[in-house]
């Protein structure tokens, strides 16, 4: 039961929905950075939708099935390929014992995710299986994969598990019905949307006026821990002050001294020190974590009220994603759908 | 009067709100963070995830989808200030039993290659070594928060006499355990990191352990001294804190 990585890809990380309880002893949240993607690759092969996959990152790597597999591959970046097939993203894909899992680029996005049904079968720390990669812990030995490691994967016993390994016999087989991502459009050139940070009052007029108005690069100084924009313009204090060290968010928009913004992400520090002039709203956190390094964006102001709302309506969408993807596979089980 | 109308709000996110109770840092201001931060380990609200402690004030981490809206409020975070507001009022009875803080020493073996900076720091200040020493040692200091790094505590109440700028040429490695004054800071490394900080000592001891019940050796609100100690006692010491690693 376990898969052998052949090539690594340039970033290939074992990932939940993050590690809680522990930010109060300086430890860091991590996790999925495209969550709504982590969920939906989770949803469609039946795990826990918050459990382990995989993120992979630019490139993705190259996997050998000892054994065979249920498996999803969702988000952006990159497509699964098997015994030099093309396959969707999205939908529950069996691959038999023996085959290799690659990937090939497409045009849009950064980051893709592969669950298996069942699980990988490594070691939680501290209560989650999130690779903190600065700290050296969780995951998969807490770092990237390498060239020749051996993930396990958990025996499964799921009866949709079974029905594919019955229906594929030996064989590759992609089912037809699947998940869209929730990267809505495709268009480089959209709006993330955020709200006013603690220290937003603290900036210029002309410089709040910047933020929404200024096209901003993403350098490729950006990571898992923040992304980095450029651009012409600064955004200035109205007075400097000093900035107390303090708890900050995935989506946090800290403007250091040179003026440009920067936006914390999965793997941020605990807390910061820099002004906070914004926050991403959470239902814009996936698709920003889809951004790829030089591509451009521009910020959309929008009320807490609006931003709370919008993360609620996001939920439910999860949820009845959730109930659909249940739903076809009980039409499966009882031989009415492929 | 109820603290609360001196405490302040902020939406730091749709999952996350910080209290804070004041400027600036002061060991008060801080005590009322620690008692608060007491009142909701005890009676988390609903949907409480966790939360940081700072030198001002708390950030609360929850799951907005397990609030639950008891009035009209406009949004969930405006019910999650409700149920913080309510406990601050009790705040105003648990400072009556004040808070016994977690007393910690922590041995540092003073400079040598240890604490490749103490010279300088003595000579910036035109103290002796030993005087650094003393005067780094002889003080209690509070662990305001844990933050930026696992189990990294930023620490206050140092001497100013002893205060020291950062180096201008940060190091590419300063090893884990290192004892370091950065301007009016004093602190440790709890892993080995680049750093700009004035090495002054080390200490044995493993301020962030992934395999003990609570990794951080300390957290906020901890009160903490130094020690100095001899070559002999920094070994056996060290020694001692690796094999309680392998069982």
């Amino acid at each position: 039961m376990t898969v052998e990585v052949v090539k690594p890809g340039v970033q290939t990380t074992v990932q939940d929905i993050g590690r809680f309880g522990y930010l109060r002893q300086g430890v860091l949240q991590s996790g999925a950075m495209d969550t709504i993607s982590l969920r939906t690759a989770n949803q469609l092969v039946g795990n826990d939708e918050f459990a382990a996959a995989l993120e992979l990152t630019i490139a993705g790597p190259s996997l050998k099935f000892e054994t065979d597999a249920l498996l999803a591959v969702t988000g952006a970046g990159m497509q699964p390929v098997i015994d030099g097939k093309e396959y969707s993203l999205g939908v529950p894909l069996f691959i038999p014992k023996g085959q290799m899992l690659s990937f090939k680029p497409i045009k849009h996005g950064i980051r893709a995710y592969v669950a298996v049904a069942g699980g990988f079968d490594i070691p939680q720390v501290m209560d989650s299986h999130s690779t903190y990669l600065r700290a050296g812990f969780g995951g998969f030995e807490g770092r990237a994969l390498q060239k020749g490691d051996v993930l396990a994967i958990q025996e499964t016993n799921y009866p949709y598990f079974n029905w594919m390994k019955e229906r594929a016999g030996g064989i590759v087989k992609a089912l037809k019905w699947g998940a869209n991502s929730l990267r809505l459009d495709e268009e480089s050139n959209q709006s993330i949307r955020i709200f006013k940070g603690t220290h937003w009052d603290r900036f210029t007029e002309d410089s709040q006026k910047k933020l929404i108005h200024t096209e901003y690069f993403l350098t490729t100084q950006s990571d898992r821990m923040g992304y980095r924009f450029e651009a012409e313009e600064t955004l200035e204090l109205k007075d400097a002050f000093n900035v107390l060290s303090e708890a900050v968010d995935f989506g946090t928009v800290q403007v250091p001294s040179e003026g440009k913004p920067m936006i914390l992400m999965a793997d941020r520090q605990t807390t910061g020190g820099y002004p906070r002039m914004a926050q991403v709203i959470a239902a814009d956190l996936s698709r920003l974590a889809q951004l790829r390094p030089t591509e451009t964006m521009r910020f959309e102001l929008v009320s807490f009220k609006e931003a709370e709302d919008l993360y609620v309506q996001q939920e439910r969408s999860m949820t009845e994603r959730k109930a659909g993807i249940s739903l076809r596979w009980n039409e499966c089980l009882k031989g009415a759908g492929v | 009067m109820a603290v609360y109308k001196e405490a302040e709000f902020y939406e730091l996110s749709e999952r996350a709100v910080t209290v804070k109770f004041g400027d600036g840092i002061d060991p008060k201001l801080h005590a009322r963070v620690s008692q608060f931060m007491q009142v909701i380990d005890e009676q988390p609200f609903r949907g409480y995830v966790e939360a940081v402690p700072s030198y001002t004030g708390i950030t609360f981490f929850y799951n907005p989808l397990k609030v639950i809206k008891t009035n009209n409020e406009t949004t969930i975070q405006q019910q999650v200030i409700v149920e913080l507001k309510e406990r601050i009022d009790q705040l105003e009875y648990a400072t009556k039993n004040s808070l016994e803080a977690n007393k910690i020493e922590i041995p540092v073996l003073y400079g040598g290659e240890y604490g490749p900076d103490l010279q300088e720091v003595a000579h910036a200040n035109g103290l002796l070594t030993d005087e650094v020493i003393q005067l780094h040692s002889e003080r209690t200091y509070l662990v305001y928060m844990i933050g930026f790094a696992p189990g990294f505590p930023f620490i206050g109440g140092m001497n100013e006499r002893i205060a020291t700028p950062r180096k201008s040429k940060p190091r590419e490695k300063v090893p884990a355990g290192s004892v370091g004054i950065a301007g009016h800071q004093t602190g440790v490394y709890p892993m080995a990191t680049p750093g700009g900080w004035q090495l002054i000592g080390q200490t044995p001891l493993k301020l962030f352990d992934v395999n003990r019940d609570v990794p951080s050796l300390l957290q906020s609100g901890d009160q903490v001294t130094f020690k100095p100690i001899s070559k002999d006692a920094f070994v056996e010491l060290k020694e001692r804190s690796e094999k309680s690693h392998d069982s």
